[in-house]
C-alpha cells in the first residue's frame, strides 16, 4: 500500500533514536490527544519536568480543554477550564504571543492547572506567525527551557497544527478518502489488483495479496504458489492484450496458497488511464471455482434426473401393460375422487370408449356414480390402509348386471396426506352363480337328510309298530293256545257224557239195544271217538306251537320201546293180518331223550303203516350211525306207497292222500305233522322214501344225546 | 286207624262233580256195577258228605264251584277221619302240572276225562282192592279200558 509522505522533523539533541520514534509515531498518528499523551510521555522520560499538561482548543469552540498532563491531581484536571476569550488571562495572552514564555506568579483569579508557582508556557503552532491550536505547560525545567523540552514543543506544535489547522485538515480529509477506499477495496471479497500493463503488481487489495504476495515469513510452498499465481496472471494479462478497451472477461485457474488446490476465478480486467502516471490496468478476480463445481452438480443432478425420466417413463410403460393385462378392473382416483388412471378393463366400464349409445353412455354414467361413492367411502375412512365393498355395476353394452367386489388401498404421501386411492375390481357374478349352486346343493341335502331322518324316523315307527305287533302277535298267540287248551277241555266235558251214555247204552245198562239200535250206537262211539282224536291232536300241535311242550329226558333201550309199541297196538296187528317184525341191526346204545315223545311218534308211525297196508308185513328197524352219533329208527310197510310228488304233503296238516271224508283208514290227518314237529322238538327228522305200489319206509333219526334246549 | 262200623254190602264211592250229566252218568253205571252210590256238586259238600257218609272211595273231579278238587283233597287227606279215605282224581286238563298237583295234594290215582265209565270202574276196583278187598262183592262188569291213559 502506498504511504502518505510524513514530514520529517529535523533531530537535534543526544537521544536521536527516540525522537525518531516519537516521530514516527506522530506521522501514524490522527488523534490530538493520543500524540498529546504520547508527547508527555516522551517529556517525563526524556527531560527533567516535574508537571507538564497540555491545553488544546478543538474546533470553533472557545473552550481549552487538557487533553493530556503529568504530576497533575485529578482534582485540579477536573476543575480546570480556560476560554481564549478570557484576553486578560495570561496564558491566553501567550498564546497569540511570539514565543515560549516563563510565568513566575500569577494572581489568584487566574487559575493554573499547575501547582508550581513558576513554569513554561509554550504555545504549540506549526509557524511563529499563526495562532496557537494549544498551550504546553512545564514545571521544573528551570527558567531557562531546555533544548528538549524545547524541541518537543515546536515538533508538538506542527503535529497539533497538521491535526487540528486547516492545511493540516484538507490533508488529513485526502488520506482518509484513500484510507475509505482502500478499506473498501479490502472489504470486497474478490481479490482486486492495479497492475501495469506487464502485469506488475502496483495495488492489491487483502485477497490478492493473499494470492499474489507471499510475506516473508510464509512457507517455500505458498512463495512458489505466489510465484506461479504471478505467471499465470500475466500470461492471461498479455493473451488477452487485443481489446483491452473493453472489459475483458475470462477464465482463470489459479493455485490456493494456502489449501494446494486449484480454484477458478473469472478474471475481468479494465484499463484505466491516468494523465500522469501512463496506463494501468484494474483487474477483478472472481471466484468460480465453487460455482464450477455446483454447474457440474446441477448437469449430473440433471443428468441423473434425466435418466430417472426414463426410468420412470419405462416404469410407467411397464406399469401400463401390467395392469391392462389384469382381467380385473383397476382404477385409481385422486383425493377429489377423479380418476386419474385406469387400466383397459376398466376403461370398458367407466368411459366405454368409442360408443355413441346413449343408453350405453348413461350406464357408464351410472357406474361411475356408484364408483364416486365407494371411493368417497373410502375417503372418509381415514386410517384405513384397505377397504372391501361391494358395488353394483351393470355392462355399459348388454346391461348386464355386474356385480363386483371392490378393494380399495389408499397411497400416503410422506406427509401422511392422502395422495391417491387405487380400487380394484373382482366381477362377483361367478362366485354369486357359484354361491347360489351351492346354497341349493346345501338346501338339497339339507331336504335330503330331513328325508332320511323322516325315512328313518318312519321306519322305526314302524319297528316300533312291528314290534308291538310281534308283542301282540306273542300275546295273541299265547291267548289263543290258553283258548285251544281250554276249548279242548270244554269239548271234551259234554264228548265225556256222550262216549259215557253211548257206552252204557251198547252195555246195556238201560237195557237190551235192538241190533239196528247198536249200529247207530255204534256209529254215534266211533265219530265221538274220532272227534276225541282230533281234539287231543289239536291239543298236541298247539301245545308244541305254544312251545308249552316240556321234554322230560332219560336213557331207555329201542328195543324194549319197540316191544312196549306193538303189545300197544296188538289188537289192530291181529286184526290187520300182517307180519310185524322188529329189528336192532348192529350195536344201537340206549337213546338219551324223551321216551313219551319218541314212542308217541313210533306208535304213530306204526300205526299209520299198519293203516295204509292191505297185505304184506311192517318192519320196525332201530340202527346207529356211529359218525354222526344218530339213532334211526326205520318204518317200512309193503303198502300202497307215496307218488313223490306228495312226499311232502303227507307231513302238512289234515292231510291225507285220499283226502273223502270217510277216510278208510281212519286217523285225523295230523298224525305226521304231529310227528314231524315232534321230531324237530327233539332234534331230530322224519324221512319218507316210498314210491306208488312199492311202500314206504319212514325214518325217525335222532341224536343219540338229545342237546338241551 | 279207625273204620267206620257200619259193614256195607257194596263198596260206597262218592262221586263228586259239578256236571250234573257226568256226575250222574258216572252215578247209573257204578250203581249198575254194583256199587253205592253218593253225588256231591262242589269241594265243599264233597268234604260235608265225606265226612258224614266216610265212603269206601272218593272219586273227585279237580274243577269245582265254591271249593275246587285239589283244595277238598287237601283238606280231606289232612283230616284224620277221612285220611284213609282213597281219593281218584278226574280232569279235563291232560297237562302234566294238573297230574302233579293233584298228587301233591294228596290223591291216590289221576284219571284224564274222557274216560269211559267202564274204565272209571275198573279203576275203583283196582284201588279198593289194593285198599284190602271191599270190592269182591261188586260185580265184574268192566271191560279192558282202551282209552284210559294210566299214569302212575
Amino acid at each position: 500500500m502506498a504511504r502518505v509522505a510524513a514530514p520529517v522533523a529535523p533531530i537535534h539533541g543526544v537521544d536521536s533514536d527516540a525522537k525518531l520514534a516519537f516521530v514516527e509515531f506522530l506521522l501514524t498518528s490522527i488523534d490530538v490527544q493520543e500524540s498529546a499523551r504520547r508527547a508527555v510521555d516522551w517529556l517525563v522520560a526524556h527531560a527533567t519536568v516535574r508537571e507538564a499538561a497540555v491545553l488544546v482548543s478543538e474546533g470553533i469552540s472557545n473552550e481549552m480543554l487538557l487533553v493530556a498532563e503529568h504530576g497533575i491531581s485529578s482534582g485540579a484536571i477536573m476543575d480546570f477550564a480556560l476560554n481564549r476569550d478570557d484576553a486578560s488571562h495570561p496564558l491566553i495572552q501567550a498564546l497569540g504571543g511570539p514565543s515560549a514564555i516563563y510565568v513566575d506568579g500569577l494572581a489568584a483569579h487566574h487559575r493554573v492547572p499547575l501547582e508550581a508557582q513558576a513554569f513554561h508556557v509554550i504555545p504549540l503552532r506549526a509557524e511563529a506567525s499563526e495562532p496557537g491550536h494549544g498551550l504546553l505547560l512545564v514545571s521544573g525545567v528551570g527558567s531557562e527551557l531546555d533544548a528538549e523540552t524545547a524541541w518537543l514543543g515546536r515538533t508538538l506544535g506542527k503535529q497539533v497544527s497538521r491535526l487540528l489547522g486547516r492545511q493540516l485538515l484538507a490533508e488529513t480529509r485526502f488520506g482518509q478518502e484513500r484510507m475509505l477506499l482502500y478499506s473498501i477495496i479490502n472489504a470486497v471479497t474478490d481479490p482486486i489488483l492495479l497492475t501495469d500493463t506487464e502485469g506488475k503488481l502496483i495495488i492489491a487489495n487483502s485477497h490478492a495479496e493473499k494470492l499474489f504476495a507471499a510475506p516473508e515469513e510464509a512457507s517455500e510452498g505458498w512463495r512458489r504458489a505466489a510465484a506461479l499465481n504471478n505467471m499465470l496472471f500475466s500470461a492471461a494479462l498479455s493473451t488477452s492484450a487485443v481489446g483491452m478497451a473493453e472489459m475483458a472477461r475470462r477464465e482463470l485457474l489459479l493455485v490456493d496458497p494456502l489449501e494446494g488446490s486449484d480454484l477458478l476465478f473469472e478474471l475481468l480486467s479494465s484499463r484505466a488511464k491516468d494523465e500522469r502516471q501512463g496506463t494501468y490496468v484494474v483487474s477483478i478476480l472472481r471466484n468460480v471455482t465453487d460455482l464450477a463445481r455446483a454447474k457440474e452438480e446441477i448437469e449430473e443432478s440433471y443428468r441423473t434426473l434425466r435418466i430417472a425420466q426414463a426410468e420412470v417413463r419405462d416404469e410407467r410403460h411397464r406399469l401400463d401393460l401390467i395392469i391392462d393385462s389384469v382381467a380385473d378392473p383397476i382404477l385409481v382416483t385422486d383425493q377429489e375422487g377423479d380418476i386419474v388412471l385406469m387400466n383397459t378393463p376398466a376403461e370398458r366400464l367407466f368411459n366405454a370408449p368409442g360408443i355413441d349409445d346413449e343408453m350405453a353412455l348413461r350406464r357408464v354414467r351410472a357406474n361411475g356414480a356408484n364408483l364416486t361413492s365407494f371411493v368417497s367411502n373410502v375417503l372418509t375412512r381415514s386410517g384405513e390402509q384397505r377397504y372391501r365393498g361391494e358395488i353394483q355395476l351393470g355392462d355399459p353394452l348388454t346391461g348386464r348386471p355386474l356385480p363386483v367386489e371392490a378393494v380399495a388401498g389408499t397411497i400416503l404421501s410422506e406427509q401422511g396426506e392422502l395422495m391417491w386411492v387405487v380400487t380394484i375390481l373382482h366381477d362377483l357374478t361367478e362366485a354369486i352363480e357359484k354361491a347360489r349352486l351351492y346354497e341349493q346343493l346345501k338346501q338339497a341335502s339339507v331336504e335330503l337328510e330331513r328325508k332320511v331322518q323322516e325315512a328313518t324316523a318312519e321306519l322305526a315307527e314302524q319297528n316300533e309298530l312291528l314290534r308291538r305287533q310281534h308283542i301282540a302277535l306273542e300275546q295273541a298267540s299265547a291267548l289263543k293256545s290258553q283258548f285251544l287248551a281250554n276249548m279242548s277241555h270244554e269239548f271234551r266235558t259234554p264228548l265225556n257224557a256222550i262216549l259215557g251214555y253211548t257206552h252204557m247204552l251198547l252195555n246195556n245198562v238201560t237195557g237190551q239195544v235192538t241190533d239196528p239200535q247198536r249200529k247207530s250206537l255204534s256209529r254215534i262211539d266211533s265219530n265221538a271217538r274220532h272227534l276225541l282224536a282230533l281234539i287231543n291232536d289239536i291239543l298236541d300241535i298247539t301245545r308244541i306251537e305254544a312251545g308249552r311242550m316240556p321234554l322230560n329226558a332219560t336213557t331207555f333201550g329201542l328195543g324194549e320201546l319197540f316191544d312196549e309199541v306193538q303189545s300197544e297196538l296188538e289188537p289192530i296187528i291181529k286184526r290187520s293180518n300182517l307180519a310185524v317184525s322188529t329189528k336192532v341191526r348192529g350195536a344201537v346204545p340206549p337213546v338219551r331223550s324223551d321216551r313219551q315223545k319218541v314212542k308217541q311218534i313210533v306208535l304213530n308211525l306204526l300205526s299209520n303203516a299198519l293203516k295204509f297196508t292191505p297185505a304184506g308185513s311192517v318192519t320196525m328197524t332201530a340202527s346207529y350211525d356211529a359218525r354222526l352219533r344218530q339213532v334211526a329208527i326205520a318204518v317200512t310197510d309193503t303198502g300202497v306207497g307215496i307218488p313223490e310228488d306228495d312226499q311232502v304233503k303227507v307231513f302238512e296238516d289234515f292231510r291225507q292222500l285220499d283226502s273223502s271224508p270217510a277216510r278208510g283208514y281212519g286217523g285225523t290227518g295230523l298224525g305226521l305233522s304231529i310227528c314231524r314237529r315232534l321230531a324237530q322238538i327233539l332234534g331230530g327228522t322224519i324221512e319218507l322214501e316210498s314210491a306208488p305200489g312199492a311202500g314206504s319206509t319212514f325214518t325217525l333219526r335222532l341224536p343219540a344225546k338229545a342237546r338241551r334246549r | 286207624m279207625s273204620r267206620p262200623a257200619k259193614v256195607r254190602s257194596q263198596p260206597l264211592v262218592l262221586v263228586v262233580e259239578d256236571y250234573q250229566d257226568a256226575r250222574e252218568m258216572y252215578a247209573a253205571y257204578l250203581q249198575f256195577s254194583g256199587f253205592d252210590v253218593a253225588e256231591a256238586g262242589n269241594g265243599i259238600e264233597a268234604i260235608e258228605k265225606t265226612q258224614a257218609l266216610l265212603p269206601d272211595i272218593v272219586l273227585m273231579d279237580l274243577a269245582l264251584p265254591r271249593m275246587d278238587g285239589w283244595e277238598a283233597t287237601r283238606r280231606l287227606k289232612n283230616d284224620p277221619r277221612t285220611r284213609h279215605i282213597p281219593i281218584v282224581a278226574l280232569t279235563g286238563h291232560a297237562l302234566a302240572g294238573h297230574a302233579e298237583g293233584a298228587r301233591e295234594a294228596g290223591c291216590d290215582a289221576f284219571v284224564t276225562k274222557p274216560c269211559l265209565p267202564d274204565a272209571l270202574v275198573a279203576e275203583i276196583k283196582r284201588l279198593l282192592d289194593a285198599q284190602g278187598g271191599n270190592a269182591e262183592n261188586v260185580k265184574d262188569t268192566a271191560r279192558t279200558p282202551r282209552s284210559t291213559k294210566k299214569r302212575s
